[in-house]
């Protein structure tokens, strides 16, 4: 499932810090072979918030759909904004088929939105008999937990990836990450919910109303007067109503702590195995790449497989061997004594927007540089810059095509990107 | 409180907000309260501890202090400051009940983190005056603020009495009143711009004070919709100023007469920037809410660019 790797010759292949390489000579990332392979079949988006990540994911979905698989995207975004780029109104629990996807190689195109709530409520009916489950759903402490505190929601993405990818229906999953506070906390989430959900403090606090059973004797180290402390504070604290609640959550949940713990070590083994494939995504700027680069560190730490990084926001001109300084000097002639509306002032002007565009592109540079030179490893594709936000399928397909195809070689240096030459209304 | 889509630039706006309130003497503190340690790199100092710590001095005396919020060590010190409850606090830990309490139990650590912010507020020095004349905080994304400030409401709700109810009042009353208020970071691109507006519309609803919408990374206008059009019918007479200017030949083929298209692609790209951001103002002005804007700085933000923008900011009337 290893995607392809092409290196490429430009000049600047030479290791060395001096000679810092540009991410022309970085590995392209080649999209196409990754989406086609039967193997692939989980693609997990990961990326700091703001760098077109559920974007990206999208148009991974459409571009393997048209391409013949049948593929479900899964995002997880209060902004509802898959489910517009996708012309859906309704983007629930449940894949739903987008239409307008070119079905004539084979492959269909299914989104979903986690609804978080709904997919804790559905592993609580699934696990617990029907008056458990509904002691469980109407505890407050519940009704709190579910509806999206820290953790819940990394869990549950988790949790329906788990779920889907169990059901066989699809060739290839695609899924967003939830935008959390901080970068892997969906890899965090799965076990730290579990160990909390089977895990130690929830059996002291059951204690009580076991009266000292086998969970209780765990504590034994803290002894019962320990015990007793722990309940006793905690109720001081969070007043008895609340501990009651929670006591009584637990107590109902018992008999499902297992359970979460098994499905979370599950779901961490399924994002490890064969077949699944993660994707940085970023933007050519400063904390978007730093982002990445942790992304790509802590990935690797945990064993998890990186195909590469996709790089949207790209920037990029047909007249790059005009530079921003020999700009400026020209523009500083002509605008010097021309009236408004000559054709000097004009030329002034549009110098001096190439000027800034050239700087932009040495500062994209810059920083795409320091990343490759960090992680020369990392595979990437580029997305050159849109003027404007993708609202539909055209658009998202657009983004699969420019993902697929990405320059070769030393093409990929500034002077011959081709966004600054791509069809402007 | 500064809020903003991920990629706004939300931290900056916080740090520069906190550095342009610090002036003519009076301090400031700015809080973190993500685990991000954004704002130390954004001073230029070590990783921040969770003690308060003077990051910079503003103009006239000001200073500016900042504190990384970590909401165990919040707990453990609330649970001392109001139980003295040393070993008992440890013992807390060892059973993972301070872990629980701070990443999975209901919005406690939501209530922690307003909760210290709350406390630097209202704190007196022994003059009796403030200790700070204005908290900053970096404050979670525009999508989960309106939860985060009313999880004080959504706590005293569910521990119905004791001390959590107590203070978890105590901090709403402090965020719900007119001391606070909650600015919004935003770009002129459509994503942050709709967030924007949805977030106003979910703070309102809520109750919570609405600041103002502080528009970050505004790129100047280089050339105007007028001056495109015109250029673009005007191809000969552009490649002759090129060429005039000494960029090349003006004739079909000349070096100058070839750079027209490539520089009027671009141009392109801005006017159609431009006449989307134009969209997008008309679209926050829609809000009716004080709207700030801040020039992007080309060579990003260092300490100098934050000293730039803390600059803009009080031009703009923010230090007031």
């Amino acid at each position: 499932m290893s995607p392809r790797t092409t290196t490429t010759d430009g000049p600047g292949t030479a290791p060395g810090l001096d000679a810092a390489p540009g991410l022309d000579s970085s590995p392209v990332l080649e999209v196409d072979p990754l989406l086609d392979d039967p193997e692939t079949r989980i693609v997990v988006c990961c990326g700091s918030g703001g760098v077109g990540k559920t974007t990206t994911a999208a148009a991974l979905g459409v571009r393997a759909a048209e391409r013949g698989r049948r593929v479900v995207v899964l995002t997880i975004d209060p902004a509802r904004r898959l489910a517009q780029s996708m012309g859906l109104t309704e983007l629930d629990n449940t894949p739903r088929r987008v239409p307008g996807v070119d079905e004539s190689k084979g492959g269909e195109l299914h989104a979903m939105m986690l609804d978080m709530k709904r997919t804790f409520d559905e592993i609580v009916e699934a696990h617990a008999d029907p008056e458990r489950a509904k002691a469980i759903l109407e505890n407050p402490f519940y009704a709190s937990l579910s509806a999206g505190f820290a953790g819940t929601q990394e869990y549950m993405a988790m949790e329906k990836l788990g779920q889907l990818r169990a059901r066989e229906e699809w060739d290839l999953i695609v899924v967003d990450t939830p935008p959390s506070r901080s970068a892997l906390d969906f890899l965090d989430a799965p076990s730290r919910l579990g160990s909390f959900l089977d895990g130690r403090l929830i059996r002291l606090l059951a204690a009580p109303a076991k009266a000292g059973g086998r969970a209780g004797m765990r504590f034994v180290n803290l002894g019962m007067a320990g015990l007793s402390l722990v309940t006793g504070t905690l109720g001081k604290l969070l007043g008895t109503g609340l501990l009651r609640d929670v006591q009584t959550f637990v107590a109902a949940m018992d008999t499902m702590f297992g359970g979460f713990r098994t499905r979370a070590d599950a779901t961490y083994r399924l994002l490890q195995a064969r077949g699944t494939a993660f994707v940085v995504v970023a933007a050519p700027e400063r904390d978007a790449l730093r982002e990445a680069a942790y992304f790509v560190e802590r990935l690797a730490a945990d064993d998890m497989p990186l195909a590469g990084m996709v790089l949207n926001r790209v920037h990029g001109t047909a007249a790059g061997e005009l530079s921003a300084e020999r700009a400026l000097a020209a523009a500083e002639v002509l605008s010097d004594p021309a009236e408004p509306s000559s054709p000097e002032r004009l030329a002034a002007g549009l110098l001096r927007l190439h000027a800034e565009r050239m700087r932009l592109l040495a500062r994209e540079r810059r920083t795409r540089d320091r990343f490759a030179a960090l992680h020369p490893e990392v595979l990437v594709a580029e997305v050159p810059a849109l003027p404007g936000d993708v609202h539909d399928l055209d658009g998202l397909r657009a983004i699969g095509g420019r993902l697929a195809d990405q320059p070769a070689g030393s093409e990929a240096q500034p002077a011959a990107a081709d966004a600054g030459s791509s069809p402007c209304p | 409180m500064v809020t903003g889509k991920g990629g706004t630039g939300k931290t900056t706006v916080a740090a520069a907000l906190a550095l342009a309130l610090a002036d003519a003497g009076r301090r400031t503190l700015l809080v973190e309260v993500e685990g991000r340690q954004g704002i130390a790199p954004l001073f230029e100092t070590e990783a921040l501890p969770y003690e308060e710590r003077r990051v910079a001095v503003g103009p006239a005396g000001g200073e500016v202090y900042a504190l990384a919020i970590d909401a165990e060590q919040a707990l453990l010190d609330y649970l001392q400051m109001f139980y003295r409850l040393g070993s008992a606090g440890r013992m807390l830990r060892r059973a993972g009940a301070i872990d629980f309490a701070t990443t999975i139990a209901p919005g406690l650590r939501d209530v922690l983190l307003t909760g210290k912010a709350c406390e630097a507020v209202r704190r007196r020095g022994k003059d009796g005056a403030f200790v700070y004349d204005a908290v900053v905080m970096d404050a979670p994304p525009t999508g989960r603020i309106t939860r985060f400030l009313n999880v004080n409401d959504e706590v005293a709700g569910l521990a119905r009495v004791g001390p959590v109810h107590n203070q978890a009042q105590a901090v709403m009353r402090v965020i719900k009143s007119p001391e606070t208020a909650v600015h919004l970071v935003c770009l002129l691109e459509e994503m942050p711009v709709q967030e924007t507006v949805d977030g106003v519309a979910e703070l309102r609803e809520a109750g919570l004070p609405v600041g103002s919408v502080l528009v970050n990374m505004v790129r100047p206008t280089l050339l105007t919709p007028d001056e495109y059009t015109a250029a673009e019918r005007d191809r000969a007479g552009v490649a002759k100023a090129l060429a005039g200017a000494g960029l090349g030949g003006a004739r079909r083929g000349g070096r100058a007469e070839r750079l027209v298209a490539p520089l009027l692609a671009e141009a392109a790209e801005h006017t159609q920037r431009i006449a989307m951001e134009a969209e997008l103002r008309q679209e926050l002005a829609g809000l009716e809410l004080p709207t700030r804007e801040l020039q992007t700085l080309p060579e990003g933000v260092d300490l100098a660019g934050l000293y730039t923008l803390a600059g803009r900011l009080r031009k703009q009337g923010v230090a007031g």
